[in-house]
């Protein structure tokens, strides 16, 4: 029989990561997946990064995890989304060849020391007294280990939807997990029903291309990774066009025959990813609405038309796709239809994204009630991070809101559960002004490396970055400029006689890299990305002050820890509803208990002086 | 850590009202008002702030580690009155002084190791009235003028951050032009509702203070001729016709040393009459939210009314029979069981913890400025184009964290709600 540390059940965004996560900590890996072919593969649209989802890449790559190399050596056309607004929201997004994406991730794996894959059905986990202790396959085969990581949430329960059609099913093609599904139902978590909707592929041999208007990559190309210089496959442009009037009558006229308004679908589905018909029944008065011709590779002809996903009857997708603009004679090659499937409450789980219920046994992606490649990623990495600690005694890998999109990422999940398809947007970070995409490596690098998942190439990397950045911020702090001086090259400033240093004037509106070249030529000694990086920082700084009062503050609240078996019923003098909430939730500290709904400053006292209390009636045994 | 203070003692008319302070600043605060004593020595001291004479105090000092809180404190020990308590907590404000939330000593005291389990027991206690004194508080807040404001600023703030999280997070999409205009014009809107809300809360806040005190009942048993009598003038018109109380008449007085306002209330009944029944409405709403009812029966006739404990059910018209020895009965004809009545009202009022009053509104004076001092920054970088728009939205948050109390937390999710029910995202 054999034995590993860690087994990934799952080769989807959230399993690879939480494979190679688990293994970088030292964990003997195993990623059991139903068909090798299949990992790496993806399912939905041919974009990776973007607003929120690129700062979860970074941050991803940041702990040396691998979303972001892949995509990087994948990318076939790079933008920075915001470019004209403050770096805190810029996002680096890029268009994905997917052959190329899972050529390129296999090669990772098998690269990967202390991770083997294994081809296999998981039908039910093997559960002892100390919790869970390994898998068992369909073949009946069992593989033993101290902790799981179930990752194979793609669409559980999974029922397709085509007009009044439907059928039982995965993503494009593939079978739905029902089995393993069915076995964690029976563990008795709390389930809910999710949806969310797909385009039509087309045959962009049959797209009229000189109709469209094309969108190209930046000049000045973004990677995703902080490993990565620039593109190594060839860059392609892509098409926008729009939905007419014509369109919207065609859809209105078939309202009834979809899936979604016809009643046939029950689950709740993303307000952000509205099919064709909810925007022409909410926002029909809009003359069109734009739709991205993406293309899914180099090699390969399949396009994807970005903003018409339905659950309309084929025939029908037929019709209205004809009558936009280059696309009078596109081909169908794979109908849009609607998909509802299964996810499991992540309130019953902790932090570490462990299951409260189920010791040793860790979910992560879809399954949690999450959608995209990038926020399911994010929890494999965390899932395996701290799978390997549950099997081999290390310290856990913990995020907080301050200090990353993961830690918001999670936060959000474990606290406040879904009512949607959750996806990441930079709204939902309090501190967005420090967690950028650009300094995810300095947020998160040093901790990665101090867990031990951060090897020597990326550490090496980034300390010469590190020693370089700080150097430069100390001439600029310690430059001290004469009101003279700076007027002298441009700048503005009150002529008080008051010195104000270089660093300071770096940050004022207006002011450029070239003027304080200028008055610091040191400056000058540093490549850009240095130079970009100090000004970035310089920008922030007068509200990273702000914001660090705010980050301790919470600190200290996340410091107090709650046991998972915190008696929240003994607690005489909490109304009976808050105490429900909290039970509910299980928050793993004070912070976190105080973001629930109708907490109030005292009832957190309460709290904090019950495991006051409880610790020194401990200490006194 | 912040420094912070509160009134420590019970409020009303009292010979001593006790202010805390706790925190790094605690002592250089008071001697900002005073020369301090040497520590755990009481002084009499005048307290001097601005230039202006505050009031005469005795003021206490404790070390670090040698406190309540385990921080260092100051004890200001002034005189028991609304204004002098006011006029004192004003200034530790503009030093630059929070004022303490409920439970937040303790909770200090508690992070410092310096309490045991019995004050950790009286923690429960605390709970239960702060929740008490939030529901009414916030049924203040929201059936007054405040809560007509706060909700237009509320909109208004709502409205510009989604469009700001709309230009962010949803820049890829196909959104409208003039976005930065309505967000700019959205928090003019906001500013000026704000603003002039300050300007009118010195006045609004001596008005309001007080205990508010409830009178309820059926029709006709007596209730504007009992306020009539308990305020010693005729403020209220009586007649023997059901119905007569309209709408809620406000009487301010005094009761063995509490400030009290009476209200007297339209009878509470099922009517066809459009007016009466607006007045049986606010009736009830002002009972619900006011800190103490009394309940006026004939004997006959209840109200409908959920009673709270500590309420006070009375009977009038004793001249004409009363109901028996341990019942609070009164003639308001006679004046027969006033004295009485008074001295149950002082009774209930005086075991009642410090009410939310003027401590509240005083926090909602302080949000409201730092919320100002925000929305003024946000409106100079969208005028200038300067600071990027992530910074503008950074102000706009700020503001509305300092506006929580107030117009309560606006979520992420209120965003997203007001975003995508606003555009068409998503491609």
């Amino acid at each position: 029989m054999k034995h590993y540390d860690v087994i990934v059940v799952g080769g989807g965004h959230a399993g690879v990561e939480a494979a190679c996560a688990a293994a970088r900590r030292g964990a003997n890996t195993a990623l059991v997946t139903m068909k090798r072919d299949t990992i790496g593969v993806m399912s939905c649209n041919p974009a990776m990064g973007g607003l929120g989802k690129g700062h979860l890449i970074r941050e991803i790559d940041a702990l040396d995890g691998i979303m972001g190399r892949v995509a990087d050596a994948a990318g076939i056309q790079f933008r920075l989304l915001n470019r004209s607004k403050g770096p805190a929201v810029q996002g680096p997004r890029a268009q994905i060849d997917r052959s190329i994406y899972r050529r390129k991730m296999h090669a990772i794996l098998g690269a990967q020391p202390g991770l083997d894959i294994v081809e296999g059905e998981v039908s039910a986990l093997r559960l002892g007294a100390e919790g869970v202790s390994g898998v068992t396959l369909v073949s009946g085969v069992t593989v033993l280990a101290r902790a799981v990581v179930v990752t194979a949430g793609t669409f559980l329960n999974g029922v397709i939807h085509i007009g009044d059609k439907r059928r039982q099913g995965g993503r494009a093609g593939d079978p739905a997990s029902v089995g393993l599904g069915q076995y964690l139902a029976g563990l008795g978590l709390r389930c809910g029903r999710l949806k969310t909707g797909t385009p039509p592929r087309l045959d962009g041999r049959t797209i009229d291309w000189s109709q469209v208007e094309t969108q190209a990559g930046d000049d000045a190309p973004v990677m995703l990774s902080f490993l990565t210089t620039g593109p190594t496959a060839r860059q392609v442009s892509c098409g926008v066009t729009a939905t007419n009037a014509q369109t919207h009558d065609i859809v209105r006229k078939n309202i009834g025959r979809s899936a979604m308004y016809g009643g046939h679908v029950e689950g709740i589905g993303p307000r952000y990813c509205p099919s064709i018909e909810d925007k022409v029944v909410r926002f029909g008065d809009k003359d069109g609405h734009q739709v991205y011709l993406e293309p899914e590779g180099l090699e390969d002809d399949t396009v994807y038309p970005n903003g018409i996903s339905t659950s309309l009857p084929a025939e029908v997708q037929e019709q209205y796709v004809r009558t936009i603009k280059g696309l009078e004679h596109a081909c169908i090659l794979q109908p849009g239809y609607a998909i509802e499937y299964d996810f499991f409450d992540p309130r019953g789980l902790s932090a570490d994204l462990s299951v409260i219920a189920q010791p040793g046994l860790f979910f992560a992606g879809q399954i949690n009630g999450t959608t995209g490649y990038e926020e399911a990623a994010a929890q494999g990495l965390v899932a395996g991070l701290n799978a390997a600690a549950k099997a081999l005694d290390l310290a856990p890998a913990e995020f907080g809101r301050s200090d990353s999109y993961i830690g918001v990422l999670i936060d959000d999940l474990t606290t406040r559960g879904v009512t949607e398809p959750y996806r990441m947007f930079t709204s939902r970070a309090e501190f967005r002004l420090s967690l950028r995409a650009d300094n995810a490596d300095q947020r998160l690098t040093p901790l990665g490396r101090h867990i031990g998942c951060v090897g020597d190439v990326r550490w090496e990397k980034f300390s010469a970055k590190v020693e370089k950045l700080d150097r430069a911020t100390f001439a600029l702090k310690a430059a001290q400029i004469r009101p003279k001086d700076a007027h002298s090259v441009g700048i503005e400033v009150s002529q008080d006689g008051q010195k104000k240093s270089a660093f300071a004037l770096l940050g004022m509106s207006g002011v450029t890299k070239s003027q304080i070249c200028t008055l610091v030529p040191e400056l000058r000694d540093f490549d850009q990305t240095i130079q970009l990086q100090v000004a970035i920082e310089a920008l922030y700084a007068p509200y990273q002050d702000r914001q660090n009062a705010d980050v301790l503050a919470l600190r200290k609240e996340e410091a107090h820890r709650i046991p998972a078996n915190f008696d929240y019923k003994a607690l005489s003098g909490l109304s009976s509803e808050l105490k429900a909430k909290l039970q509910a939730v299980r928050p793993d500290n004070l912070a976190q208990a105080g973001r629930i709904e109708g907490m109030t400053p005292a009832a957190l006292t309460l709290i904090l002086a019950c495991l006051r209390g409880g610790q020194r009636l401990h200490a006194r045994k | 850590m912040e420094t912070i203070f509160a009134l420590a003692s019970a409020r009303g008319k009292a010979g001593v009202a006790v202010i805390r302070i706790s925190g790094p600043q605690a002592h250089a605060a008071a001697s900002a008002m005073c020369k301090l004593p040497s520590e755990r020595r009481a002084a009499l001291r005048k307290l001097v702030w601005k230039g202006e004479p505050l009031d005469e105090a005795l003021v206490l000092t404790f070390a670090a580690g040698r406190s309540f809180t385990g921080e260092a404190m100051v004890e200001l020990q002034v005189h028991g009155s609304i204004a002098s308590v006011t006029a004192v907590s004003v200034a530790l404000t503009e030093f630059g002084l929070r004022q303490a939330e409920p439970g937040e000593f303790t909770r200090r005291a508690l992070e410092n190791g310096r309490m045991d389990l019995s004050q950790v027991e009286g923690l429960a206690d605390l709970i239960e009235a702060e929740t008490e004194s939030q529901r009414r508080q916030a049924l203040r807040v929201l059936s007054g003028s405040l809560g007509a404001k706060a909700a237009t600023v509320k909109s208004h703030l709502l409205r510009a951050s989604a469009l700001i999280a709309a230009l962010i997070d949803f820049s890829d999409e196909d959104l409208p032009e003039g976005l930065m205009r309505d967000i700019a014009l959205e928090l003019e809107s906001a500013r000026v509702v704000l603003s002039a809300e300050l300007n009118g809360f010195a006045a609004a806040e001596r008005i309001r203070d007080g205990f508010e005190v409830a009178i309820v009942g059926a029709p006709n048993v007596g209730k504007s001729t009992l306020l009539n009598r308990l305020a010693g003038r005729d403020a209220a018109i009586t007649s023997s016709i059901a119905g007569t109380t309209r709408d809620v008449i406000e009487v301010r007085m005094d009761i063995n040393g509490f400030a009290v306002t009476l209200l007297d209330t339209a009878g509470l009944r099922d009517t066809d009459d459009e007016v009466e029944a607006i007045g049986v409405a606010r009736a009830r709403m002002r009972a619900k939210s006011a800190d103490l009812r009394l309940l006026l029966t004939d004997g006959e006739r209840g109200s409908g009314l959920e009673l709270l404990p500590g309420d006070l059910v009375v009977h009038s018209k004793s001249d004409l029979g009363r109901p028996g020895r341990n019942v609070l009965s009164v003639s308001a004809l006679t004046g027969d069981g006033i004295p009485e009545l008074f001295a149950a009202i002082s009774t209930e009022l005086s075991g009642r913890v410090v009410n939310a009053g003027t401590a509240t509104r005083l926090r909602h004076r302080n949000a409201m400025v730092r919320a100002l001092e925000s929305l003024d920054a946000a409106k100079i970088s969208l005028q200038q184009g300067g600071p990027p728009v992530d910074i503008v939205a950074e102000d706009l948050r700020v503001a509305m964290r300092a506006l929580d109390s107030l117009i309560g937390k606006v979520d992420v999710e209120d965003l997203l709600g007001e975003i995508f029910s606003s555009f068409c995202i998503g491609k």
